[in-house]
């Protein structure tokens, strides 16, 4: 359960983008006829994309409306899940895993970097860049710990030098790619380990 | 010693690294969708049989007989369809292994999809991705693209006769979705919270039709077995506990990774000879969680000899859950480690059941005052007294897989424990709470 607060400022209409009529009609497909209501998470996600990544009460009604379902029931999904972001977010959002996997590997180091170079407090849009970070529970990616999740991708086997270079690039606007930053191959065994007792990241 | 590891011919998912390459061409190279027609042909009962007879369990966590799941499906298609659903809601701390079969071995789960929804009468497939999978699903989405332009999907799948869809339907970062009846919510387009049982999904499951859920690994390993046998499958690791597994091994190793193993290989094996090893030797080692965070962890006495199956760690009161083990040395904090993955269980509660969502808060502020030094040995008691009251009283496991690891912590290092709590206070400072109070909000002041 997260308890989320709805932006303050929020816009007063909200539609969707005929390119994305054509992918709502495409969902609606999927999910047989009188479950209509299924759709509602995929639209979510549309809306948000839509709507620079935040999803605006108007799009919840706007929702509501086409699924002909409660507008209360579509508020109700839309908080209950983490990841429908109810206030804006930066243009590049870090997601800094700190689940104890990454925990161990150093993820509170990723974690003081970010206040450092992006902002002091989560969920803050920094001046420089507009980028904005938060804590968040197990990305799912435990054997390429410690690790971040910047918008849709992931960035693996940090150490603090690899950080601040992906935090640096982020804030010139220019990211770096996602992937490993040990040069391995994906969640294979690395034939160089790190040698014993050595501190990660 | 070489005897124990896997021979690369008994591998299942050979582009576990994709070393090979994801796409369909190259998935056929490696025997995928070879012969399906075939062995759709061969019926239901066959299917089901050669299921049973490799003794597969599922590979989510629970463990339960595959084979027997399908068998609950009712035979004949009544006035609801049947429907199967695809759990890739992967969000156990300290697993990673169905990641990598959707980004690299999609075929295998394409195939067993196919495979499974005839076995148990269902043309329509649902796979329920993690939201955070983005990219997975993206791949999962043009590996099953290639597939339909083969017809392998659709109508007359793989020219079985048998029509078969498959939809992607993501998840939106809740851990709870990863229990079945909640997934099957959170499909439905409702908030995630566990349904009570019964009814099991497999006679009322997703729109109040007769459902199967099962894993991604367990899907995607079932065309291999039909392919080369039950008794094939069966031959590899231990009676009760057959097949391989993918292990994910994260932590304090020198070289974490993913890597498929037969069932039943010694702990100290796998950590040594895949994953180079506890970063400080062996001797450093303090404790391993076997299972995902939701398992007990072992002490090192323990991980000394034990072998990772399912039944060898439930004799030690654990679990081999997803096989996501998580290497923790001596240079850790046991208590914040733990403390951490109370929080973890706190933040995912899905607040339907009070002993969960009020329990697990408890459970977290407690450990983290033990963290801090600022407890009390009362507060033991009382922690212990909580996994009781959480276990055992929620609609779905959820409550079992936050008290347990808990309750393994106090298992394993009470001395611990002990040692970072101090007497009551003579005078107790007194705090002035009204007499309704809500937890959230005095949350810090009373931590």
């Amino acid at each position: 359960m997260s308890l989320k607060k709805v932006h303050d400022n929020q816009p007063k209409e909200f539609k969707f983008t005929d390119g994305n009529l054509k992918k709502a009609e495409e969902i609606l497909k999927r999910y047989p006829e009188k479950n209509k209501k299924s759709a509602v998470m995929p639209f979510l996600y549309l809306a948000q994309k839509q709507n620079s990544n935040w999803i605006p009460l108007a799009a919840m009604k706007y929702i509501a409306k086409f699924l002909s379902m409660p507008y209360i029931s579509v508020y109700e999904v839309a908080t209950f899940y983490s990841m429908y972001n109810l206030a804006p977010v930066g243009k590049h959002f870090i997601q800094v895993c700190t689940t104890t996997p990454c925990l161990i590997r150093g993820a509170d180091k990723i974690v003081k970097l970010c206040k450092e170079k992006i902002s002091p407090n989560e969920n803050e849009i920094s001046q420089k860049g507009s980028c904005s970070w938060m804590e968040v529970e197990c990305l799912g990616a435990c054997v390429s710990a410690p690790m971040i999740q910047i918008n849709d991708d992931y960035y693996e086997d940090l150490d603090e030098k690899s950080t601040i270079e992906i935090l640096d690039s982020l804030i010139k606007d220019k990211p770096l790619k996602p992937g490993s930053y040990r040069g391995r191959n994906n969640t294979a065994p690395e034939k160089k380990p790190t040698i014993n007792g050595e501190n990660h990241a | 010693m070489e005897k124990i590891m896997l021979k690369l011919e008994n591998k299942i998912f050979k582009n576990l690294y994709n070393e090979y390459g994801w796409e369909l061409e190259n998935a056929i190279k490696r025997d995928d969708w070879k012969d399906t027609k075939n062995l759709i042909s061969k019926g239901r009962e066959w299917i089901i049989n050669e299921v049973k007879t490799s003794e597969l369990r599922g590979r989510g966590g629970a463990g339960f007989s595959t084979g027997l799941k399908w068998s609950f499906a009712p035979k004949e298609v009544g006035s609801r369809p049947h429907y199967l659903v695809i759990n890739a809601d992967e969000s156990e701390p300290g697993t990673c292994k169905d990641r990598d079969i959707l980004r690299f071995e999609p075929q295998k789960l394409i195939e067993g999809c196919l495979i499974a929804g005839f076995a148990v009468n269902a043309h329509i497939c649902y796979i329920y991705i993690r939201g955070e999978y983005f990219n997975e699903g993206k791949r999962l989405q043009e590996a099953i693209d290639q597939a339909y332009k083969k017809n392998y999907l659709g109508k007359n799948a793989c020219g079985s006769g048998w029509d078969f869809d498959i939809f992607i339907h993501y998840g939106a970062g809740a851990y709870i979705c990863g229990e079945e009846t909640a997934l099957l919510e959170s499909i439905e387009g409702n908030k995630g919270q566990p349904r009570l049982k019964p009814p099991f999904p497999a006679l009322v499951g997703l729109y109040g039709c007769p459902t199967i859920v099962n894993n991604v690994e367990t899907i995607a390993v079932v065309p291999t077995i039909l392919r080369r046998g039950g008794k094939w499958f069966a031959s590899i690791g231990k009676s009760k506990n057959t097949g391989t597994k993918i292990f994910c091994i994260s932590g304090n190793v020198n070289s974490p990774c993913n890597v498929e193993e037969e069932m039943g290989i010694p702990l100290k094996d796998l950590i040594e000879k895949h994953a180079g090893g506890v970063v400080g030797g062996w001797d450093n080692l303090q404790a391993v969680i076997p299972g995902g965070s939701s398992m007990p962890l072992l002490s090192k006495e323990i991980c000394d000899t034990i072998t990772m199956d399912f039944d060898s760690l439930i004799k030690n009161k654990s679990g081999l859950g997803t096989a996501g083990i998580v290497v923790i040395n001596k240079d850790q904090d046991i208590v914040a480690c733990m403390a951490r993955i109370a929080r973890f269980y706190k933040h995912e509660s899905c607040g339907q059941c009070t002993p969960c969502r009020e329990g697990a808060g408890w459970m977290w502020r407690i450990l983290d005052r033990v963290a801090k030094r600022k407890a009390t040995f009362n507060d033991i008691n009382l922690l212990s007294d909580v996994t009781k009251q959480i276990e055992g009283h929620t609609i779905c496991a959820f409550g079992e897989g936050s008290a347990w690891p808990v309750q393994g912590l106090l298992r394993h290092f009470r001395k611990e424990i002990e040692s970072r709590c101090r007497d009551e206070p003579l005078i107790k400072k007194k705090i002035n709470n009204p007499y309704l109070v809500d937890q959230h909000l005095l949350e810090n002041k009373n931590a």
